[in-house]
């Protein structure tokens, strides 16, 4: 395998809760609390996970919006867990962003000009016929159109805002693109435009990806590998096809099984693994594994020795005591990533 | 007569800008112990469609036309004061987001109390041990004890089901959930979907589901109702809607969306364009400028608006193509497309 594009490792990201005058520091919550994974050249990563699993979280981390409090980052070979405002951004030209809500994320009173033109001016970059000419030709490329460059972004749709925000990451083309909940505030039929104009990016450009999304549809289509989380911890770390055909770890198996089917015919009789509950607080999480206050197959082991995340068949690492669809013994290979 | 019946109900609103007509002439009906789903993106006046029945838009901006019978009530021409009456005890809403539809201020207990006591005639301590008994009902647990708890002292899940036990409290016949599933996680979406099919079940009641998840609706509804600029343009049952549709904005909702109970497509099929502003619904067929097959109507798409038609036993289309042409898209296009490549 190449060298990976972005390499995670034992990422922790712990947000203080303090208490009185002297913001005494009284409890932690563990957003993130050690995940480890790479990310290779021109693939996409999912990330998935319910609310509250440091899924987002970890995306910021990864652009370094928040300041980890353990762990390592390393992109193309340098490490920028700690690396300083000024130092990151010559960076942050090849790490962009996408974010979730097209309202929100783009400024009102800019017009798309000064919006996706941004970047050019931040990072000082001249381009051989001008900002605007490199600026209409990204709006033609995300399938805007390029006369619209002085319009605001009220005059817009919510996918075509979504179209903007995209242009923007990609003026100065990026290596990476994080993308977070990229098409969950649009409507159905904008979603598969907007991750149809991904991945057409994608091979046209040569990005890679990091999707951070709940919705497992959406991440098994546009995904290459997916990595499910679950309160701070990543579960089950696979390829697309391992994962959603024989996933090992339980919690991914009763995510799968709670997708609702859109086919009405034999409703009554599918079986569905129903999980007990809530996530709980991450303020508070469960000891050992964390899922084991849901999980139906948990025994005294998952409540006491945290099972770690190994590789059982290729490419496929779980972290659970009693994993489903596991090869009957492990790979000679099997270290702890 | 149908236990609920919407005759050419129209919601429309003036603004400075012109006259937004939210919902143009719908028209369904709806027996006891029966499901519909209504399905549409955003803007396509499902919602609008759900607080007309409820009566909310009274007193408001909105001009209503058309008629809402409800077991044998006409509910449009109706007063304010006659429809609160209805609401609660007769008809319920469950709304999208718990932590808005709640007052803060409030016990989750006194909330479900308040509603309990203006519709029956009953001592502080008997609603009590009624909302109680509604909490327990829907899965939460230690019932007693929550009862005194605030609604941000809840999860999501556990404020969805509060809420439901407040829509069930005074055993309404019909029921509205807007959007019941849509701010909550996939695991405990499967939670309270599974809820509102058992307590369907019990109440015996009609239940309205509006979503723009058809996973969600495949999952509940007997019918589907598909909405597109204000207007039905599709009505049948679920296995008519995911098996034989006829429209080409339900097959393009079909396209769009990528199914974990197929395997992986490498394309998906998105409609092109944007859902229409409503002030400015573009003529004729409002859905043909999205339209793949708008070329295939001899040229009436643009010009006249297609009447809803039966094509068969109760399955409603309002499309200008021939339903033999329809069927054959369907058939030979449309279907193979969806499946795996």
């Amino acid at each position: 395998m190449s060298e990976p594009l972005l390499s995670v490792e034992g990422l922790e990201k712990h947000f203080p809760v303090t208490k009185g005058l002297l913001q005494r520091q009284v409890a932690a919550v563990k957003a993130v609390d050690g995940i480890s994974f790479d990310v290779v050249k021109g693939e996409t990563l999912g990330l998935v996970g319910e609310s509250g699993c440091g899924k987002t979280t970890t995306g910021r981390l990864i652009t370094r919006l928040i300041e980890p409090t353990g762990g390592k980052i390393r992109f193309e070979g340098n490490d920028i867990t700690h690396m300083s405002q000024g130092r990151m951004r010559p960076l942050r030209r090849d790490v962009q962003m996408i974010f979730q809500d097209p309202y929100s994320s783009l400024n009102p009173r800019h017009t798309v000009g000064a919006i996706v033109g941004a970047p050019f001016r931040i990072q000082g970059i001249k381009t051989e016929h001008g900002t605007k000419k490199a600026v209409q030709d990204i709006l033609e490329l995300v399938g805007l159109n390029p006369e619209h460059y002085n319009r605001y972004p009220h005059e817009f749709s919510g996918g075509q805002r979504q179209r903007i925000g995209i242009a923007r990451t990609l003026a100065l083309k990026p290596k990476l693109i994080i993308a977070d909940e990229p098409v969950s505030a649009l409507d159905v039929s904008i979603q598969a435009q907007v991750v149809n104009l991904l991945e057409d990016l994608q091979s046209e450009l040569d990005l890679t990806y990091l999707v951070i999304a709940h919705d497992l549809s959406v991440v098994r289509h546009i995904s290459d590998r997916v990595a499910v989380m679950y309160l701070g911890k990543i579960v089950e770390l696979a390829d697309r096809k391992s994962l959603y055909e024989s996933p090992m770890h339980p919690y991914t198996n009763a995510l799968l099984s709670a997708v609702p089917i859109p086919d009405p015919k034999g409703r009554a009789q599918r079986e569905r693994i129903r999980l007990q509950g809530d996530v709980p607080s991450p303020l508070n999480p469960p000891p050992a594994c964390r899922f084991h206050t849901r999980c139906w197959k948990a025994q005294e082991i998952c409540k006491t020795i945290e099972p770690p995340l190994e590789t059982l068949a290729t490419g496929h690492q779980v972290a659970c005591h009693f994993p489903e669809n596991a090869p009957a013994t492990p790979e000679p290979a099997a270290t702890t990533a | 007569m149908s236990f609920l019946e919407l005759k050419d109900l129209q919601v429309h609103f003036p603004t400075d800008d012109g006259l937004v007509k939210s919902v143009d002439g719908l028209s369904f009906a709806l027996e006891r112990g029966k499901t519909l789903g209504i399905v549409g993106e955003s803007g396509s006046g499902k919602s609008v469609t759900s607080l007309g029945i409820l009566g909310l838009h009274k007193g408001g901006r909105a001009k209503l036309g058309g008629e809402i019978w409800l077991d044998g009530e006409e509910l449009v021409g109706a007063s304010a004061e006659h429809v609160r009456t209805l609401r609660g005890k007769k008809m319920a809403m469950i709304f999208q987001d718990p932590l808005s539809a709640m007052h803060p201020f409030y016990t989750v207990g006194s909330q479900i109390i308040e509603a309990y006591r203006i519709h029956n005639d009953v001592s502080k301590k008997v609603a009590r041990k009624h909302a109680i008994d509604m909490l327990g009902r829907v899965g939460i647990p230690q019932p007693d004890r929550r009862v005194d708890s605030y609604p941000h002292e809840f999860s999501g899940g556990m404020r969805q089901r509060a809420m439901i036990a407040m829509a069930l409290s005074c055993d309404p016949e019909l029921l509205i959930a807007d959007e019941p599933t849509t701010a909550l996680d996939v695991t405990v979406q499967a939670q309270i979907l599974d809820l509102m099919r058992d307590l369907q079940r019990d109440f015996n009641a009609a239940l309205i589901i509006i979503t723009h998840d058809l996973g969600v609706v495949a999952e509940l509804a007997d019918d589907i109702l598909v909405m597109y600029g204000g207007k039905c343009i599709e009505y049948g049952t679920a296995e008519d809607i995911f098996e034989r549709p006829e429209h080409p904005y339900t097959w393009g909702l079909l396209g769009s969306m990528p199914r974990l109970d197929r395997d992986r497509t490498e394309r998906l099929l998105p409609i092109k364009g944007s859902p229409p502003s409503l002030i400015n619904v573009p003529a004729g067929c409002a859905f043909h400028p999205r339209c793949t097959f708008e070329d295939r109507t001899g040229g009436k798409a643009s010009t006249e608006v297609p009447q809803l038609v039966e094509t068969e036993g109760g399955h409603l289309v309002r499309c200008h193509l021939p339903r033999d042409t329809r069927r054959s898209i369907w058939e030979t296009e449309i279907k193979p497309s969806l499946e795996a490549s």
